[in-house]
């Protein structure tokens, strides 16, 4: 497949005091750096554009290569050129979100005022903080409507999100295996990734910077969280009850078995890319999302205008289908165009990154057909 | 580029049913040929459920808005009179509640075309009558133990139906591979058309 080639993070700083941004919570944050990426060319006419939005522990870098490095961004078998996300029709933006610790203003990042990170004095930021950044960097880029915005897991959250704080500003949504609120189940998954991280003596609440991470902490926590990403059938098919390196099982507690080597490894290489406070607060953060607010989702659909396409995944039990089903539904009853399909697949809740094929049908489809109806509209 | 007319005979009549430029909503749409055709010739809007996920990557392929669900429950989630036109075509004799499923037709679309195989043509009837046996005709191909037909009913039986529960056919043409059957179609035609309306 093409790739797009050598990439580069960009910056954009704003809210420089006095001029800082108001959270959701009424906490004043400022300066604020947003990283991103943008791949292909703005059209002469700017109705190419279309924003993705990351998932949980992922980045701006979605596609190509950083200079020397031998792993392509997350989403490369989607972004490129000829790809479902086509670069050579399709201006791609990716920004990483506030209070992430990939380029953007986050927990891990030097307050100005102390000189010192922020840790647990960073301010809690909500899904809606995350998107009226992003929108800020849209409007430093001179985007004025947007062809498309897409987002699989948080980054759906992001875009429903977008969809009803900006409904004018674009011709279609995207929604890949997310949901609308967060339920009893995923906050009990995130709240014991969160105590691993903080039962570790090294977190010092949050006070680690400088000193040792709490990687035991971390790992355990990205530990629980691949079982959740997968499904028992694509666990069971991809280790089975394998052995490492072993004729029988030791009956000891070294490790016998391939999934508890995969987990390890899973759980050490986050230590080396991730930062415990950050994903202590971007947890949370999904945890307290709920877009409906007062439990009615219908209502709180009605300000959206924009076109929808939402994919679920049959084995994914993280974010279930019937939960893209119900919002669906309550597109349908705000008379909101919206098409809807639930990908047979067994790849668990990673399928959004894995299940390439069909994923880029639907969406190069769908693409096609937003382009030529928003072409036709204006 | 579009040809003269619709090639298959019950699309070229529900196309002539429709007026342009209406929302339309095809229950069981398959691969999305009709609400393609619909589109084309007469610049509907048009959104379709179908149970299929193969079908559903072409009906994207070809511009459709669509749903993955079946044609028993995918009804609930619109509002009243939502769209101009409701199609089942070939559907009905295969869902588990035909009349709740006519009725949420009815329900949310202004009119409604229903296409139903005549399970009374008379090939199939010399087939039950002289040879005991029940009928695998074209229209018909399917043997008893693996048809996804449930229903099995005449012109004469949804004429019957339609009059029971207070749904008005404005409209009932029959037809068999080469056109219209206009004289005696509960006998004649292969499958029968309706364009019906309940207020």
């Amino acid at each position: 497949m093409n790739s797009i080639g050598i990439v580069e993070t960009k910056y954009f700083t704003f809210a420089e005091p006095p001029e800082e941004m108001t959270l959701k919570n009424g906490v004043k944050l400022g300066p604020i750096t947003i990283a991103y990426e943008t791949y292909g060319k703005l059209n002469d006419d700017r109705s190419n554009a279309i924003l993705i939005f990351h998932s949980l522990t992922a980045d701006a870098h979605v596609a190509g290569f950083h200079e020397g490095a031998k792993k392509p961004g997350w989403w490369d078998d989607m972004v490129g050129p000829g790809k479902a996300f086509d670069t050579n029709k399709y201006f791609v933006i990716c920004s990483n979100v506030l209070g992430a610790c990939k380029g953007s203003t986050g927990p891990a990042s030097i307050n100005p005022k102390t000189s010192k990170p922020y840790g647990l004095s960073f301010p809690m930021v909500t899904i809606d903080d995350m998107v009226s950044a992003q929108k800020r960097l849209l409007d430093h880029l001179g985007i004025k409507r947007l062809l498309s915005c897409c987002g699989g897991s948080m980054g759906g959250l992001q875009a429903l999100k977008w969809a009803v704080m900006y409904p004018e500003y674009q011709a279609s949504v995207i929604l890949i295996a997310t949901n609308y609120r967060h339920t009893a189940q995923q906050i009990a998954l995130h709240e014991v990734c969160r105590q691993a991280i903080m039962s570790d003596p090294d977190w010092q609440n949050g006070d680690y910077y400088g000193k040792s991470i709490p990687a035991r902490g971390m790992a355990l926590s990205r530990m629980i969280g691949h079982i959740t990403y997968m499904s028992e059938k694509s666990m069971d098919e991809k280790f089975g009850r394998k052995l490492i390196g072993k004729e029988k099982v030791g009956y000891d507690f070294s490790h016998d078995f391939e999934v508890e080597n995969y987990l390890k490894y899973r759980g050490d290489s986050f230590v080396q890319r991730f930062d415990a406070n950050t994903y202590l607060y971007l947890t949370k953060t999904l945890d307290y999302f709920d877009l409906t607010e007062d439990g009615n989702l219908v209502n709180a659909l009605k300000p959206v205008t924009a076109n929808f396409l939402i994919v679920s995944f049959s084995s994914d039990w993280l974010y279930p289908s019937y939960q893209s089903k119900e919002l669906a539904r309550a597109l349908k009853a705000n008379d909101v165009d919206v098409s809807d399909i639930e990908i047979n697949s067994s790849y668990g809740h990673d399928a959004f990154l894995v299940e390439v094929e069909g994923l880029s049908r639907l969406i190069k489809s769908y693409l096609q057909r937003m382009t030529k109806e928003y072409s036709y509209v204006k | 580029m579009l040809n003269e007319s619709p090639s298959r005979i019950d699309h070229k009549v529900i196309c002539d049913l429709i007026e342009p430029n209406s929302k339309v909503l095809d229950l069981g749409c398959g691969d999305g040929m009709l609400l393609e055709t619909l589109m084309n010739y007469k610049g509907i809007r048009g959104t379709g459920i179908e149970i299929d996920e193969k079908a559903i990557y072409q009906c994207m392929a070809k511009g459709l808005t669509v749903s993955h669900a079946n044609i028993d429950s995918g009804l609930s989630d619109y509002g009243n009179k939502r769209f101009d036109y409701v199609i089942l075509n070939e559907s009905l004799q295969q869902v588990l509640h035909p009349q709740k499923v006519i009725s949420e037709a009815c329900r949310v679309g202004k009119k409604v075309i229903v296409g139903i195989p005549n399970f009374c043509h008379v090939r199939a009837r010399v087939q039950i009558f002289f040879r005991g046996k029940v009928p695998v005709t074209h229209q018909l191909p399917y043997e008893w133990y693996d048809t996804p037909n449930l229903r099995f009913l005449s012109l004469k039986d949804f004429r019957k139906f339609c009059k029971k529960n207070g749904i008005k056919i404005l409209k009932e043409i029959g037809i068999n591979e080469t056109g219209i059957v206009g004289w005696r179609p509960n006998l004649l035609a292969k499958a029968g058309l309706y364009l019906l309306e309940k207020n």
